[in-house]
């Protein structure tokens, strides 16, 4: 337990230091979490930790940054990428695989070394690109589309790669690890023994249980075509009720226990049946993409995202062997620029092929120039399966972690000297369609479904949440888009794209739900203007000082409405009931306004002397209207209708004969 | 029988001496359709097909009203700017008026010496009604010499506002009746309550 307590802390101390740092200096926070790993891998070494074990586990941090980019891509975009997917990914994997591999037929190895470390070179890293992609806005540039499309088809090509690699395996090499006692057809999950070379995560075949080894080919085929079907059944018909069933229950933890057994049992489906868990959540992420639990999905799996990534990238700082690597500082350095060399050459004749203009060429160029996490799984796979011998194995470790820990760098590089060259002649592509509405509607009840529904009537695009499941299912009845979930969780207002919205309307019930998202969104996102709904008239002086551009009481309008009509069944002239009812709401607005300025939220009502005198004072002008004093707005609302008195007329009439000739 | 309907347009009634008297009365006479603008549209929410539809089912539009800076109150200017539409009551196949009549009843607060050239006015009181006039003409409408009371605000002291009040009535039953001439105006011609209730003494 405390050997527990002690690494999570540990681990938790070296990133919370070190990524404010690093990205106050701009270095962005993947490169902190990797010096955080750099910094504390002496004391992890003292403690005895296997940080390499611990990678596996955190690399499970890629699958769920899977699921989330699935959440965000439509199938339709998804078709729609398919060229770019296809061409330059394919090409991408190809052309880096030939070149990297004559790189090591020249430097002596013998070509099935030198296939198999092309190979685990030529992926780049989908956590660390996808992650500072998303960090610094540039996901939806062409660039980040392109970069997003290669990343996505290594992602896929682990999948053959690790069918392919056990036949490079080496005959002498086999020898040697029959001593080790474990190799390729190992089918028991066999822990850390001896090497960490073989029971890991991403797609591996050799250590876990298995659904399909020992099968024919077509009953494999079968079972495997099977599980990506029930993902995608499952996905379209079965979430959206077990979603519900869970929202009954309205226990937000319960809501991402849920999301969670829903990813890892995805995950663990397709390492069953031997295809990559990454690859499969993204799938599920892409039938969910249009779910209206979206938004509650990716707020719940964010944060596990987020920490396990970090993890995974402190274990890569920390998995550097320094004993190594300045033993030969020299070559390893040189190989290792040497890679990233490369693969900007590729990338770049790749841009040139596919048109990539100006910055988005660049971006494309050096953002995917590093060797990534996957590498790391193909390294220990080839091991593993006697391809690759150990000691080749540790420095090519070395050169991928190197090339991911420089990559932070070439980011910077691209964002402080390319782009600002390029930002006057580049071309701008039509906007991408934003998929967040212009407007965020938190509460779809009696309150914000009107709003929803003017709004959407005039043509404007909202996005809504509700926690209440029935709601929803009214909204979708009509065809309605709305999403999942409590608007006073920051994160959930966050995915629902607050950043980027026009307006916030506030419409959800309780006063102090409303107090908290408005003054959330106030203090963390001060352009986004807020309309919100105030329960009473104390409620709207709190909601004035928090600085809503508008507050609307909730009864008020109706109240108002109310008292306007039974004037006219008292047999007021309609005309005159309607001047009676606008000056009414007029002076309350008044009253309100001059309330809400003596009013301050950190001084009780009670000791607020300035508020009690004010409230006196306008309380002595209005008692004639609690009096019930006949025709107090007369005055008011006659004004400009009052015929002129005859004395005015003949004034009128002694004036102009004063300057006739 | 002629379909009359009065359109009657008055924002403060509650000090209204003559207008509501002649209301209260108009609304009374069988067989005419009154509205009271002020009433049925108290927020300026003009309903344009419902009345272009009463248009299309009336013969003779009257518009009563109290003269404000020498025209409509709002609600009656805005009645004409969205009612009145191209195609509809002008332009290219707007001829759904054509032939109908549009009648005048006005209460002015000046004299009548007031409406002259040399009154503090300037202007006769058919200069100020050529916006209306011409709208009738644009619509092929008949416009006959308005109904006017002068001195509306002296009116309560005499018999004059019995008479004008009496004389609306009259005219608005003869009208129905197909009792009434109804011609275009000349010039500067106006129509009072004498000119009626002298019709009936004949």
């Amino acid at each position: 337990m405390t050997d527990f307590l002690l690494l999570a802390f540990v681990f938790l101390v070296a990133g919370v230091v070190a990524v404010p740092i690093a990205s106050r200096l701009g270095l962005g926070s993947v490169l902190g979490y990797l010096i955080a790993g750099i910094v504390i891998s002496p004391l992890l070494a003292t403690l005895g930790v296997d940080v390499i074990s611990i990678q596996h586990f955190a690399e499970f941090g890629v699958v769920m940054m899977l699921f989330l980019v699935g959440l965000e891509l439509e199938p339709r975009m998804l078709w729609n990428m398919r060229a770019k997917l296809l061409g330059l990914g394919g090409l991408q994997v190809g052309g880096t695989t030939v070149f990297v591999m004559g790189v090591a037929m020249i430097l002596g190895q013998p070509w099935t070394i030198s296939l198999a470390i092309g190979l685990v070179l030529a992926l780049s890293s989908t956590a660390i690109v996808l992650q500072t992609l998303n960090e610094k806005g540039l996901m939806r540039s062409n660039g980040g589309q392109s970069s997003f499309s290669v990343l996505l088809f290594q992602d896929i090509a682990v999948i053959p790669m690790l069918a392919f690699v056990p036949l490079l395996a080496m005959p002498e090499l086999m020898d040697l690890a029959a001593d080790g006692g474990h190799g390729a057809g190992a089918h028991v999950a066999d822990g850390h023994g001896g090497s960490h070379a073989s029971d890991h995560g991403q797609g591996d075949h050799g250590a876990s249980i298995s659904l399909v080894d020992g099968l024919p080919g077509w009953q494999a085929a079968l079972i495997t075509i099977g599980a990506i079907g029930a993902v995608i059944l499952g996905g379209v018909y079965l979430t959206r009720p077990l979603f519900r069933f869970i929202a009954m229950a309205g226990l937000r933890e319960l809501f991402v226990a849920a999301a969670l057994m829903f990813v890892i049992g995805i995950a663990l489906l397709m390492t069953l049946v031997g295809l990559s868990p990454a690859l499969g959540t993204f799938l599920a992420g892409v039938v969910l993409a249009n779910s209206e639990y979206r938004h509650e999905l990716e707020s719940d799996i964010d944060p596990f995202r987020g920490l396990l990534l970090g993890l995974f990238f402190i274990t890569v700082g920390a998995a550097i062997d320094f004993e190594l690597l300045l033993g030969n500082l020299a070559s390893i350095l040189g190989m290792t620029f040497g890679l990233i060399a490369l693969k900007s050459l590729v990338l770049l004749a790749l841009a040139w092929m596919f048109k990539l203009q100006g910055a988005d060429k660049w971006l494309f160029g050096l953002g995917l120039a590093q060797a990534g996490e996957f590498g790391f799984v193909l390294l220990s796979f080839t091991v593993a399966n006697d391809v690759i011998p150990q000691n080749l194995a540790d420095q090519l470790l070395l050169i991928v972690a190197l090339s991911m820990l420089l990559t932070p760098g070439l980011f910077i590089l691209y964002e402080k000297v390319i782009a600002p060259r390029f930002v006057k002649t580049q071309e701008r592509d039509a906007d991408q369609i934003d998929e967040v509405g212009e407007v965020i509607i938190a509460g779809h009840g009696r309150f914000g479904g009107i709003v929803n529904r003017m709004l959407r009537a005039t043509g404007y695009s909202t996005t809504v949440v509700d926690y209440n499941a029935g709601h929803l299912d009214m909204l979708r009845s009509f065809g309605f888009k709305a999403f999942f979930g409590d608007a006073t969780r920051p994160d959930l207002i966050h995915a629902a794209g607050i950043e980027k919205a026009k307006l916030l309307i506030v419409a959800i019930d309780g006063k102090e739900q409303i107090n908290a998202l408005v003054l959330y969104v106030r203090e963390n996102y001060p352009h986004v203007p807020v309309i919100a709904r105030a329960v009473d008239r104390q409620h709207v002086y709190d909601l004035f000082a928090m600085g809503c551009v508008e507050i609307i009481r909730e009864t008020f309008d109706s109240s108002v409405r109310t008292g306007r009509s039974a004037l006219e069944r008292l047999g007021m002239h309609p005309f005159d009931a309607e001047l009676a009812a606008r000056k009414f709401a007029e002076d309350d607005r008044h009253i309100l306004k001059e309330m809400a300025l003596v009013h301050d939220p950190k001084i009780p009502v009670s000791q607020n002397t300035a508020y009690i005198e004010k409230s006196k004072t306008l309380m002595k002008e209005r008692e004639e209207q609690i009096f019930g004093k006949r025709d107090v707005f007369d005055l008011s609302t006659d004004r400009g209708w009052h015929p002129p008195t005859e004395e005015d007329l003949e004034a009128i009439l002694a004036d102009h004969e004063a300057k006739a000739p | 029988m002629a379909k009359i309907i009065v359109y009657y347009a008055h924002p403060g009634q509650t000090f209204s001496r003559a207008n509501r008297a002649m209301a209260k009365r108009a609304s009374n006479i069988e067989g005419i359709t009154f509205v009271d603008l002020y009433a049925e549209y108290p927020r300026h929410d003009i309903d344009v097909g419902k009345e272009q539809t009463r248009l299309l089912e009336h013969d003779v539009i009257v518009f009563q009203f109290p003269l404000y800076w020498y025209s409509t109150p709002s609600l009656l200017k805005e009645w004409q700017d969205l009612v009145l539409q191209h195609g509809f009551a002008y332009g290219h196949g707007g001829d759904k008026l054509a032939g109908k009549t549009l009648l005048l009843a006005i209460t002015a607060g000046g004299s009548d010496e007031a409406y002259t050239r040399d009154g503090y006015q300037q202007h006769t009181m058919r200069t100020f009604l050529t916006p209306l006039e011409q709208t009738a003409g644009l619509c092929q409408m008949r416009f006959p010499p308005p109904y006017v009371l002068f001195g509306a605000l002296k009116a309560d002291e005499g018999v004059e506002l019995t008479h004008h009040i009496d004389g609306y009535v009259e005219l608005l039953t003869r009208i129905r009746d197909d009792k009434f001439k109804l011609k275009d105006a000349t010039a500067e011609e106006l129509t009072c309550a004498s000119d009626i209730l002298s019709l009936s003494e004949e």
